[in-house]
């Protein structure tokens, strides 16, 4: 496996600046992973990017994993590994910073502000990156259909296991169907 | 309430488990059961107060939140346990996935069955803004979350500039309103 250290800079330089910014969880910032690996740096397709999302979220763990799979479609076994490390340490040492002020119990009026004042913000990351996955995708009435149905399933409390065995099945069998 | 004295070897074992059998956004909900129901290592308000504050900071709610706990159960080297344990096993396990996926990527039917999978999964996604917007009150917001929508997801603008102008903004009206600043 060979060792591209320009593109693992990049990842470096791509990650760290989207980890301290990932507010509302990894999925906030898929909008950003999404622009900067496939239109600044041509690492792969709309289509690959797609299709990474839909492996990460039907393997287990955190979702943010993708950015282990981007690492590896852009630099290997060792793309992987740097840009977890360049996603998950930069805020890994800022919860460590800020667990010791929180367990300290103090200043409850600054920490209200901040949970409200940054939920509007998280909101509206998450439905951007939502809307640029279901883009890339190139997503038809069958998608977006399929993306309702799952948020109102959701929204209901309904686990994602049997949604996405469900959706495996129903779309296993119309593709096999049409001899896709 | 200190903390009971928990090995770091038992924090491994549980969150490696953890990471390994949760799927989409189940993991703060299973982490909740195995660590407030099942073992009693944490009260219910306590690890509630760590949820909140992982929901805010930057970064995976649910790694933030295995950090919390392994912080607050043994330092710094309880939160280092708890985020490889959570992380690295299905690290290997995705790896491995996409390369398997790699020689089979050539057919068509599997490419539907991951779009299709693709919209679930964004479908969650959406169900977890949508129940954080029911929480929101006033316009100001839920104009904040259309700017965002707007400016990172249709006109994709760089996100970061958009998130230092607009978060401190939002906490800071946040602040205001509670009628302390």
């Amino acid at each position: 496996m060979e060792l591209d250290s320009g593109r693992l800079l990049a990842l470096v330089a791509m990650f760290v600046p989207l980890s301290l910014v990932s507010l509302g969880g990894g999925t906030s910032i898929f909008a950003d992973m999404h622009r900067q690996a496939v239109e600044v740096q041509g690492w792969m397709t709309d289509q690959e990017f797609a299709d990474l999302f839909a492996i990460s979220r039907a393997a287990p763990g955190p979702g943010s994993l993708v950015a282990a799979l981007v690492g590896w479609k852009a630099a290997g076994f060792w793309g992987a590994l740097v840009a977890a490390l360049a996603l998950f340490v930069p805020t890994a040492v800022l919860m460590y910073a800020t667990g010791l002020w929180w367990h300290g119990g103090r200043h409850a009026v600054l920490r209200r502000a901040i949970e409200r004042g940054l939920r509007p913000v998280a909101v509206g990351l998450i439905l951007a990156g939502s809307y640029r996955i279901l883009q890339a995708d190139g997503a038809g009435w069958l998608q977006v259909g399929t993306m309702a149905v799952s948020a109102w399933a959701g929204m209901r409390g309904f686990g994602p296991y049997g949604l996405l065995a469900g959706v495996a099945v129903a779309y296993g069998g119309m593709g096999w169907a049409q001899g896709a | 309430m200190t903390p009971p004295r928990v090995s770091l070897g038992a924090l491994l074992a549980v969150f490696a488990t953890l990471g390994m059998t949760s799927f989409g956004g189940g993991l703060s909900g299973w982490m909740n059961r195995e660590v407030v129901q099942r073992r009693g290592w944490m009260t219910e308000e306590q690890f509630l107060a760590g949820l909140a504050l992982t929901q805010v900071m930057p970064g995976p709610n649910a790694v933030n939140l295995a950090c919390f706990i392994g912080q607050r159960l043994r330092g710094g080297a309880g939160l280092a346990v708890c985020a490889l344990g959570v992380l690295v096993p299905p690290f290997v396990l995705i790896l491995v996935l996409a390369v398997l996926y790699g020689q089979v990527a050539g057919s068509g039917w599997l490419r539907f069955v991951l779009s299709g999978m693709a919209a679930a999964g964004v479908g969650m996604n959406v169900a977890v803004a949508l129940r954080a917007a029911r929480g929101m009150v006033g316009v100001v917001p839920f104009g904040i979350a259309a700017a965002l929508f707007v400016g990172v997801g249709v006109l994709q603008l760089p996100m970061v500039g958009l998130v230092l102008v607009f978060g401190p903004l939002s906490v800071w009206l946040a602040w205001r309103e509670d009628g302390v600043g």
